[in-house]
């Protein structure tokens, strides 16, 4: 069908779900009166029995803690799926002449960007770890911090440094490190099994409200979480960048 | 106004659905579909709110017994926008090798298969 | 509803519509970002700031860094 006919098919498509969602939502109860009980348990559970401040990094990684081990599979296979197929299309020569793009490249960029992204590198870095680590008691966690970890590795790299690192081990440092992080959180899923019976059990001392080294597991799967998502990320950016990013020259 | 949100939220839904169905480049086809996902995280955040409480982040300002919002909602929230995140970036790495293979992205072309 | 939350609805409202209908990928990535950081407003507005916090960090940095440079490879 010609694109004006599907465009007129679309609307009067999406008018009659436009109504129906209507219709299905003025019945409802009005935003800001929860109609379950369940709903204000979760949160006090968490702060006395877990001393997790953060209560959703708790739900996350604790009470629905393999909904989050799914998640994390699924960045690895996403970050999988990215390396196979952008690999595949890869030309050795292009990867030669990116290679030597980049050094040119390097005095191409203006003093400014330069000078502001080593100035910014630094805090990001420390930032990012700040997050990750914090994550039972602030706002943020394994997958915010690892975000802001990958964003400060390509900054160096728009910054003009190119990053290339000469390792005597042929295998790159990103993908070990992600499957090092989808391996962790796994083996302490596994260990609430070993150590107390039921799959992702919360098997370290909890600690106190509030300390840094509270609320057993959940710390624990924030920086594994961390580690995986950066590492996920910076993959995946440098295949799209096509660049030897931490790889063999 | 009590229902506002889920308006909003079906609003994005149907205007992404939209835009993905009337595009002309596969990319757009991936923004309008963030722009649809993102109705959902409204929508749920919309379920667990409630009026007066405070986030559910205990300190020193929010004793654990005060009023907060519901967790497991902004929890399941969290999870849909890491799991946008790597759909966009598998599909996008599907339209640059299908943009290699076909020279084309646009989606009308690209409907039939050649053997 | 607090009049954040309104002008954060409205804001996502807009947002989401001109995300929507540009029709050019590279403008449509900075129109997303910017949809992004609205919706992370909405999500601060009806205290969630750990998923506004993952919104930021994802719709501002991620996604539009992967649109622009996927079409850069095409």
């Amino acid at each position: 069908m010609s694109r004006a006919v599907r465009a007129g098919v679309a609307v009067a498509a999406l008018a009659v779900l436009g109504a129906l969602i209507v219709w299905a939502v003025s019945d409802l109860r009005g935003v800001g009166h929860p109609p379950g009980v369940n709903s204000a348990r979760v949160a006090p559970i968490l702060a006395h029995e877990r001393q997790a401040a953060n209560a959703v990094n708790g739900v996350t990684f604790d009470m629905r803690g393999s909904d989050t081990l799914g998640e994390e599979m699924i960045l690895f296979a996403a970050a999988l799926g990215v390396s196979v197929l952008l690999r595949a299309a890869r030309d050795p020569r292009e990867v030669q002449v990116a290679a030597e793009d980049d050094v040119n490249r390097r005095g191409a960029i203006s003093g400014a960007l330069r000078a502001s992204a080593a100035t910014l590198v630094g805090p990001m870095i420390v930032f990012g770890l700040y997050v990750v680590t914090h994550g039972q008691l602030t706002p943020g966690g394994g997958f915010q911090g690892g975000v802001i970890l990958a964003a400060a590795l390509l900054l160096t790299y728009a910054g003009g440094q190119v990053l290339a690192v000469q390792r005597t081990d042929p295998v790159a440092l990103v993908e070990v490190s992600e499957a090092v992080g989808a391996l962790a959180f796994a083996l302490v899923a596994l260990g609430g099994v070993v150590f107390a019976g039921v799959l992702m059990a919360n098997f370290l001392p909890f600690g106190e409200i509030g300390a840094l080294l509270s609320s057993g597991t959940i710390a624990l799967l924030s920086v594994v979480t961390g580690v995986e998502v950066t590492a996920a990320l910076a993959l995946i950016l440098t295949e799209f960048l096509d660049q030897t990013l931490l790889r063999d020259a | 106004m009590g229902v506002a949100p889920y308006i909003v939220a079906g609003w994005l839904l149907v205007v992404g659905l939209y835009g993905a169905i009337t595009s002309r480049h596969l990319v757009c086809m991936v923004l309008c579909l963030a722009v649809a996902q993102a109705s959902t995280y409204v929508l749920l955040l919309a379920v667990g709110y409630k009026t007066g409480a405070a986030a559910p982040i205990y300190s020193t300002t929010v004793m654990p017994g005060a009023p907060v919002v519901d967790p497991v909602v902004q929890a399941l929230a969290l999870t849909d926008v890491v799991v946008e995140a790597t759909v966009s970036a598998v599909l996008l790495a599907l339209i640059v090798r299908a943009g290699q293979r076909f020279r084309t992205t646009d989606p009308d072309e690209l409907g039939e298969l050649h053997g | 509803m607090t009049a954040v939350q309104a002008c954060a609805l409205v804001a996502v409202l807009v947002c989401g519509t001109a995300t929507a209908l540009v029709r050019e990928p590279v403008r449509q990535a900075l129109t997303g970002g910017v949809f992004g950081v609205a919706l992370a407003l909405l999500f601060f507005a009806y205290q969630a700031p750990d998923v506004a916090l993952s919104q930021v960090v994802v719709a501002s940095v991620a996604v539009p860094l992967m649109v622009l440079l996927a079409v850069a490879k095409l």
